[in-house]
């Protein structure tokens, strides 16, 4: 019988120790990795739910590692807003295994086993990130997931893929050195590193210099790895030449994760009266992210090459989030973290549809994509639904998370950000409908149909398991969307610390 | 005059990390080969293990090792002077922090390699420039 | 970018600086860093886990979840460095060719051929930069090897005690075979210990860290809760603390010796395991 509080510690634990079975299965029967994988990331799924579960049925859990008592030891703290997050990272990760797993194939043929090895780990540091309640921690698992990112990424294309990983070494390793700095101020200043702890002790401390400070490097160092314009030059370059298998989570999972991390700094460490009562800066960084969210959709819409394209978006959705979480008022995190959700399976959605276009097309700019939707029909449609929701049409999730924030804006009267949301939906429309465009309607002119050119127009698809990913995550868009409702007032308005 | 003296010198340890790292950061911005970048980096977190070891060391205090009274096999909490070891935790910490630099930067020269295979250089510009001619 | 690069630094030189004034001053005795939670760790360290160096206390016990899983991120640069760069079936590999030395004469003589296998005491395979063996190189690394390996055996074993432990004694067993490499070459090393061997220990380092947390989890205890290993072992549970420390530093010197190994064979070979430095 197993014990309820284990839970937790299962959804980390098993993908770690599978990691290591999984290199050592390579040398046994290659067969085997794949399977191993598959059970890991499900028992690590399955824990999480059953921890929302009780974290929905009797509030916030508390594990302690160890079983030293919190500022001892180091703890795991799971209230709602990880909870559901951790629910969503396992999700994507296995789910990306079933549709992916012939892409790995075709690109490791002999390096199977170590490329799913680091797949797990890279997922352990994910889901160690937004489980853990202490602050080193935390670090130390951003560099377990940044090292396995920085690897699979160097692995995709040839000629460029190694420059951009390396440039995303450089800036990723200033990012979380910035972090480990902040988190020395704030130990120097408090002598703990649990954040429960450090959010009690800062109270004294809201007029210290060194704790500003801490609270700058901190974040500074949080948005470079979220790739917060303008501190985003390294990401268009390390996604798009990514290998498909580990672009696809990587780009959904790592920025998101980080705008978590700055939900909870910002909410359960410095607190909301540090933020915005003690602080002046919420101003200018509603100005930042409306500055990224223009940005990135501008930068959208120069782009040829659909995956570039698409880690403008990311850009830009990102100054969604961050702008959400800085408004200061209830609707506004609301949104911001509505969003988190709807976007982690949006750009989820965008890089299957990308990899599966790339299936066919192995060049991805957008005059190559004519003819798609006679060529792909169900990929296409797949990569509708996407665009809807990204441009935010109800009633796909896209809508509602944005219907939030610009709700939350008005409130706060930051109309420079309505604007900017605004704006960027139509930048969006002009974007997606520049490929529709393209790829609807073909420019050749229809001469007589002979039956070889009827031939020549046959289906292509991607592989079924792709294909049927693609749809699964479309479906998922649509009842996300028509939920949310249910979604923000058992799992997201429960979080929303009292005071905002 | 002399307080400025005094505040300079009894945090000269602040003083030289930060000088460390400006350095470190400066390097890895403005430098055009990779493995100076690399270098660069190294000593900016060199830097920040600089700063938290000495956020650790008491005046007067020794390595955290306990020192068990001869003839006995424990010693009572209460008979320990806490004044007397010097903080352990940033000791931990930057254990791991280091381990941390080490791994990175052993991926990155590992990258770093890859670069030089495809290009036969490790100047950016010059990476750049065949990145952009092609 | 040089400008660039000096805004930059300037602006963050400027900021780190105006923190420091409120800084407490080095090696205060009341900085707060020293009263909230590091007393706890000098006073009962030796009276809950029965071992006097706190760093290895802290590092292995109070805090043992974070050194797991940096062992982990050793683990993940070594996976990272063999990912990268190993190479198995090199095309360029077949045209280079091999070269063999005939001992007593020194007669150097090149193989096209990629068959060839001679095993013969006289005849030694060799690198095709191949600078002949300096025997008081050869003879001082073969004599100081074994001793380093011994000494890195007391630095793990002796951490609970004395300054050391699983990072510093991997380190130093790797470097042991590193300098076998270099003063030989790399493919004596790898005979020595293969690539395959290096892989399976970096694997089994880690896991018998994560292996010793989930045993406390099996006999009812929370993650990494040594105490509770005091069920199976003949001692009581600050003891069993103790015990579960050295087994987690054996495993942490298992991995990151096979992993600077592998990091070296790999960056120095460029991934072909066939010339080292």
């Amino acid at each position: 019988m197993i014990d309820n509080h284990v839970f937790p510690i299962l959804i980390v634990i098993t993908p770690l120790v599978c990691a290591f079975f999984v290199m050592g299965l390579y040398w046994v029967d290659k067969r085997l990795c794949l399977p191993l994988t598959i059970l890991a990331i499900s028992i690590s799924f399955i824990s999480s739910i059953i921890t929302l579960y009780s974290v929905l049925t009797s509030g916030t859990i508390q594990y302690k590692l160890g079983g030293w008592p919190p500022p001892i030891g180091i703890e795991y703290r799971i209230d709602l807003l990880n909870g559901v997050i951790l629910v969503i990272i396992s999700f994507i990760s296995l789910f990306n295994l079933f549709t992916s797993f012939n892409q790995v194939s075709h690109d490791f043929p002999e390096k199977k086993g170590t490329f799913y090895s680091l797949y797990l780990l890279f997922t352990t540091g994910l889901l160690g990130v937004v489980i853990t309640g202490d602050l080193f921690n935390l670090y130390v698992l951003l560099e377990i997931t940044s090292l396995s990112a920085y690897a699979q990424i160097a692995l995709g294309d040839k000629k460029r893929a190694p420059f951009a990983s390396l440039n995303y070494i450089f800036i990723g390793v200033i990012g979380a050195s910035f972090y480990l700095l902040g988190v020395g101020y704030i130990y120097m200043m408090t002598g703990s590193l649990n954040m429960g702890d450090v959010a009690h002790l800062i109270h004294n401390l809201h007029h210290s210099q060194a704790i500003f400070v801490a609270f700058i490097f901190c974040i500074v160092g949080v948005w470079i790895k979220m790739a917060l314009f303008p501190l985003h030059i390294w990401l268009p370059n390390a996604y798009t030449y990514a290998p498909t298998a580990s672009g696809r989570i990587i780009a959904p999972l790592m920025t998101k994760v980080m705008v978590y991390v700055m939900i909870r700094l910002m909410y359960s460490v410095f607190g909301i009266d540090y933020l915005f009562n003690t602080l002046h800066i919420s101003q200018s960084i509603i100005y930042l992210s409306s500055a990224a969210v223009l940005f990135g959709g501008i930068m959208a819409l120069s782009q040829d090459n659909l995956k570039k394209m698409f880690t403008y978006i990311i850009i830009s959705e990102i100054g969604y989030m961050v702008g959400g979480a800085w408004l200061g008022n209830k609707t506004g995190l609301t949104g911001a973290i509505l969003h988190i959700i709807n976007d982690v399976f949006m750009t989820f959605a965008l890089f299957l549809s990308a990899g599966n276009f790339a299936w066919r097309i192995k060049d991805l700019s957008i005059h190559n994509l004519e003819d798609i939707f006679q060529k792909m029909p169900w990929t296409s449609t797949g990569f509708v639904v996407v665009a809807l929701s990204i441009i935010g049409i109800p009633p796909t999730c896209g809508f509602f998370s944005k219907w939030y924030l610009i709700l939350g804006a008005i409130e706060a009267k930051q109309y420079l950000f309505i604007i900017a949301l605004i704006l960027s939906s139509l930048l969006n429309i002009i974007l997606f409908f520049r490929v529709f465009e393209k790829s609807l309607f073909s420019s050749k002119p229809h001469v007589m149909e002979s039956k070889e050119t009827r031939s020549y127009n046959l289906i292509e698809e991607a592989p079924a398991n792709m294909t049927i990913g693609l749809l699964v995550i479309g479906a998922i868009l649509i009842l996300i969307g028509l939920y949310s409702g249910k979604i923000v007032s058992n799992l997201i308005l429960p979080f929303i610390p009292k005071g905002l | 005059m002399e307080l400025l003296i005094k505040e300079i010198i009894g945090k000269y340890n602040y003083w030289l990390y930060i000088i460390l790292m400006m350095i470190g950061l400066y390097a890895i911005i403005a430098k055009n080969n990779l493995i100076k970048k690399l270098v660069g980096m190294n000593i900016f977190q060199t830097a920040i293990i600089l700063f938290y070891i000495s956020i650790g060391y008491k005046k007067g205090g020794t390595l955290p090792i306990i020192e068990i009274p001869h003839g006995h096999h424990t010693i009572s909490p209460e008979s320990i002077d806490i004044s007397k070891y010097i903080n352990p935790l940033p000791h931990v910490l930057m254990l791991t922090a280091i381990v941390v630099s080490v791994a990175t930067f052993g991926v990155a020269l590992a990258i770093a390699l890859k670069i030089y295979k495809e290009y036969n250089t490790l100047e950016e510009d010059e990476i750049r420039m065949r990145l952009r001619g092609k | 970018m040089k400008k660039v690069a000096l805004i930059v630094v300037i602006l963050c030189g400027a900021i780190l600086i105006h923190a420091t004034s409120e800084f407490p001053k080095w090696g205060e005795i009341n900085s707060p860093a020293s009263l909230h939670v590091s007393p706890y760790y000098i006073k009962y360290s030796v009276e809950q886990t029965d071992v006097p160096n706190i760093v290895t206390s802290v590092l292995a016990d109070y805090r043992g979840f974070d050194t797991m899983f940096e062992t982990t991120v050793i683990f993940c640069a070594g996976l990272a460095c063999f990912l990268l760069l190993r190479i198995f079936n090199d095309k360029e590999e077949e045209t280079e060719s091999i070269f063999y030395r005939h001992i007593p004469s020194g007669i150097i003589i090149e193989f096209k051929n990629h068959e060839v296998d001679i095993r013969d005491e006289d005849f030694e395979l060799i690198d095709s930069k191949f600078v002949p063996y300096d025997l008081i190189i050869k003879t001082v690394c073969r004599i100081l090897i074994p001793f380093i390996q011994i000494f890195a055996l007391y630095v793990v074993a002796h951490g609970d005690f004395s300054p050391g432990g699983g990072f510093q004694g991997g380190v130093i067993l790797g470097a042991s075979i590193i300098l076998l490499a270099i003063s030989f070459n790399l493919k004596t090393a790898i005979e020595k210990i293969s690539e395959k061997t290096l892989g399976v220990l970096s694997a089994i380092g880690v896991f018998i860290y994560a292996g010793i947390g989930c045993l406390c989890l099996i006999l009812k205890g929370h993650f990494l809760d040594y105490g509770k290993l005091a069920k199976i072992l003949p001692i009581d549970p600050v003891k069993a603390r103790a015990i579960g420390m050295l087994g987690v530093e054996i495993g942490v010197a298992i991995t990151v010796m096979a992993v600077m190994i592998i990091i070296y064979i790999n960056i120095a070979s460029q991934g072909k395991h066939q010339e080292g430095l």
